[in-house]
């Protein structure tokens, strides 16, 4: 089975801590050994040992459902032993800095840590004081490597490249790291990639980065292949950013009626978790046809897979 | 104290318009009693032992108007003693000390305490200010006219801003009527909240919450506006952006007001802050490369008056977090002058000019007999071999805490003696 193959594969970085830092070379190992994951994990034995003897130690310091779960899953599968750490037991809530965190952890020989941080550049931090591989499991505003990488995997996936695809992504993009990754990697494999959101929730500067941005979300649409919402995040929203959720939906939530300024076989994408009926509406959002959002989940632990194994070895 | 001579050095004096070669003449006293290309080999007593500074450079002693001090309250940061072993190895024989210290620097009876310490620890000249508002809670002004009394030179919050606008227009009201100087921190906290960087392109790309460039014009352009009722003293303590030079351009004409910028947004920009370097986390914050540009020619067009250090010794554990639990602000009163130096050497400005921004205007400001090699004054001067080059190290710095945000960083010119009354206090 080509997944188990004991070849090396070379990246040029040490710690996968953003999509800025990877090559496209890079970008495409790693899809390519995510994709021979898809198979394994809806087979009968999903487990291979190609991590046995291998210690990942997740670090969660924000709360997590999918991304948490996917990493913890992708290290089982691939036979690691897998710590999950319980944040609000641990020192640091006793006011432990992270660096101290990350000597503790390092004492204990780890191959690899996972971290997520509500800290912009937290990761890059941790990478300095550990002699492990260090994966970001989103740090901040600032990146979600994984995320972007298993986007791509699903738009691969569906319509065989990413290539020359017109892409919006959408919503709250000032406080989403998704948002970013997602505009390096798309950038780098080629995609036209349209930016909507309110003023207010739109980083400055942010066409210096190769986007065309819009406020107006039936242009922002228009003609493209891939719709992907963003959640609102309220959590990161310190003062008022809009006047109401109703008024959000009626301009920036994804109905029907402005899908249908994207091209006809336009597909949706959403991060997870949704705000139904505030930046998505509930029936587009299960719609089978149009809707990406499970597989976006079923491809994140084999891009998860791909990540641990790669970056162990 | 014996008579010192100095011969054949280039002196620079911008309060009285001297660049030259010539000497300096030390009186037993530790007051200057001759300067300039008058004073050569023939006319000093034949007996005399002279110091021939062929080559060198003499600048009258640093006045650095925006330096931080732990004492009291956060010895472990820095302390009078500390800092003065710090300053005079930079060429700085006088500071303005912020308040924000603990207990804050806000009643005559502190102010007693600070000027004995300064005093008794304290080699270089020190210049305490008080705080504008009790507290620096930025609701009620402090005693400014019983204060000036006790030697305090000026009222600032340092770091931070009178939000407030009618307290704001009552403070330069007072300071009006009592000549008090009023040095206002610009920012303002709504647009600035959570900020800690520029806010543009290195903002969204490291996902920090920015500081817009309008947060400090805001604050600039509320005060200027104040101050056409009532023009107190007041001075701009830092600025960092090309629309606040804009703004500043646009009102000189219509009241008197004085302007400072730091030196580390003169010679660094947010690129410089690279993959979340903590040290460079300042306020106000890095900007862009076209910002850095216009303060220079801000400088050059007479819009800046004056260059600090902004000298903010913290602790290294409080740099050594993530980016937005990092502490503020970098310990740079050594590397001053060097620093300083960039800007003649890269022809950005003139030599006099430049030390006309870090000698004179300073003290024309603060309205002190310093910054200058005036016949009578105290010799408060640094030797200096201006081509000399050197790269900063953080272990060879003398301040307590070596947060330097040009860790190493090749400079040029570098202070190889450093007096104060006529005594030599540093040498290298």
């Amino acid at each position: 089975m080509a997944s188990t193959s004991k070849k090396a594969i070379k990246v040029s970085q040490k710690h996968l801590l953003g999509i800025q830092d990877l090559s496209i070379s890079d970008i495409n190992q790693i899809l390519s050994e995510a994709k021979k994951f898809i198979s394994l994990n809806k087979s009968k034995n999903k487990k291979i040992n190609i991590l046995r003897g291998k210690t990942q130690i997740n670090l969660f310091f924000e709360p997590s459902t999918r991304t948490q779960s996917s990493f913890e899953l992708a290290g089982k599968r691939l036979g690691a032993d897998v710590m999950s750490m319980n944040i609000t037991n641990s020192a640091i809530k006793k006011g432990e800095t992270l660096i101290d965190t990350a000597m503790t952890l390092n004492a204990m020989h780890p191959d690899i840590i996972v971290i997520r941080h509500q800290d912009s550049g937290a990761c890059n931090l941790l990478s300095q004081k550990v002699n492990c591989a260090v994966l970001n499991a989103g740090d901040g505003r600032r990146e979600h490597p994984t995320q972007a990488l298993l986007d791509a995997l699903t738009i691969i996936d569906r319509k065989k490249k990413i290539e020359g695809l017109k892409i919006a992504i959408c919503g709250d993009i000032l406080h989403s790291r998704v948002a970013r990754s997602n505009i390096y990697l798309l950038n780098m494999l080629g995609a036209e990639v349209n930016i909507v959101a309110p003023s207010n929730l739109m980083p400055k500067d942010i066409e210096k980065l190769g986007v065309n941005t819009f406020s107006d979300m039936k242009k922002g649409l228009k003609d493209c292949d891939i719709v992907m919402m963003l959640r609102l995040q309220n959590e990161r929203m310190t003062s008022s950013f809009l006047s109401s959720n109703r008024e959000y939906y009626e301009y920036y939530g994804l109905t029907p009626d402005k899908l249908n300024h994207a091209k006809n076989n336009a597909l949706i994408m959403h991060p997870g978790p949704m705000n139904r009926g505030i930046e998505i509406d509930t029936k587009l959002a299960d719609d089978m046809n149009r809707s990406l959002i499970k597989e976006q989940v079923e491809l994140g632990v084999a891009v998860r897979m791909a990540c641990l194994k790669i970056f162990c070895e | 104290m014996k008579k010192k001579y100095f011969l054949n050095a280039n002196i620079i004096d911008p309060k009285n318009s001297i660049e030259e070669i010539g000497g300096l003449i030390i009186g037993e006293t530790g007051k200057i009693e001759a300067v300039g290309k008058k004073v050569n080999e023939n006319n000093i007593p034949a007996r005399e032992k002279y110091i021939d500074l062929k080559e060198k450079y003499i600048f009258p002693g640093l006045v650095d108007m925006r330096v931080f001090v732990g004492e009291p309250g956060y010895e472990y940061k820095e302390n009078f003693k500390t800092l003065s072993t710090a300053a005079l190895a930079g060429g700085v024989t006088s500071v303005v000390t912020m308040p924000n210290t603990s207990p804050v620097i806000d009643n005559v009876s502190i102010v007693d305490f600070l000027k004995r310490r300064g005093r008794d620890k304290s080699k270089i000249n020190i210049f305490p200010t008080a705080s504008l508002t009790k507290n620096l809670e930025g609701t009620n002004m402090t005693e400014f006219g019983l204060l000036q009394k006790k030697g305090i030179v000026a009222f600032t919050d340092g770091t931070k801003t009178i939000q407030n606008t009618r307290l704001m227009s009552r403070i330069i009201r007072s300071a009006y009527d009592l000549d008090c100087l009023v040095m206002q921190h610009a920012e303002d906290y709504e647009l600035s909240k959570d900020g800690m960087v520029n806010d543009g392109i290195i903002a969204t790309k490291l996902g920090l919450q920015g500081i817009p460039d309008i947060a400090e014009k805001i604050i600039i352009e509320r005060d200027l506006s104040l101050l056409e009722d009532y023009n107190c003293r007041y001075h701009i303590s830092q600025i960092s952006s090309s629309k606040s030079i804009d703004l500043i351009n646009q009102r000189k004409q219509r009241v008197n007001f004085t302007t400072g910028v730091s030196i580390n947004n003169l010679s660094l920009n947010e690129n410089d802050i690279g993959d979340f370097k903590t040290f460079l986390k300042l306020s106000p914050p890095l900007r862009t490369e076209d910002d850095r540009i216009s303060l220079i020619k801000g400088i050059n067009n007479n819009l800046i008056d004056v260059i600090v250090s902004d000298h903010k010794p913290e602790d290294e554990e409080q740099k050594r977090l993530t980016f937005s639990q990092a502490t503020t602000g970098a310990s740079g009163i050594e590397t001053f002058l060097s620093l300083a130096l960039e800007l003649f050497h890269n022809g950005s400005i003139k030599l006099s000019k430049l030390i006309s921004l870090i000698t004179s205007n300073p003290a024309k400001i603060l309205n002190i007999d310093k910054g200058t090699l005036s016949i009578g004054t105290d010799a408060d001067f640094s030797i200096v071999d201006l081509y000399k080059p050197l790269i900063v190290k953080k272990e060879k710095m003398k301040s307590k805490s070596k947060n330097t945000c040009i860790e190493d960083k090749k400079l040029q010119g570098i202070v190889t003696n450093t007096f104060v009354k006529g005594e030599e206090l540093f040498k290298i």
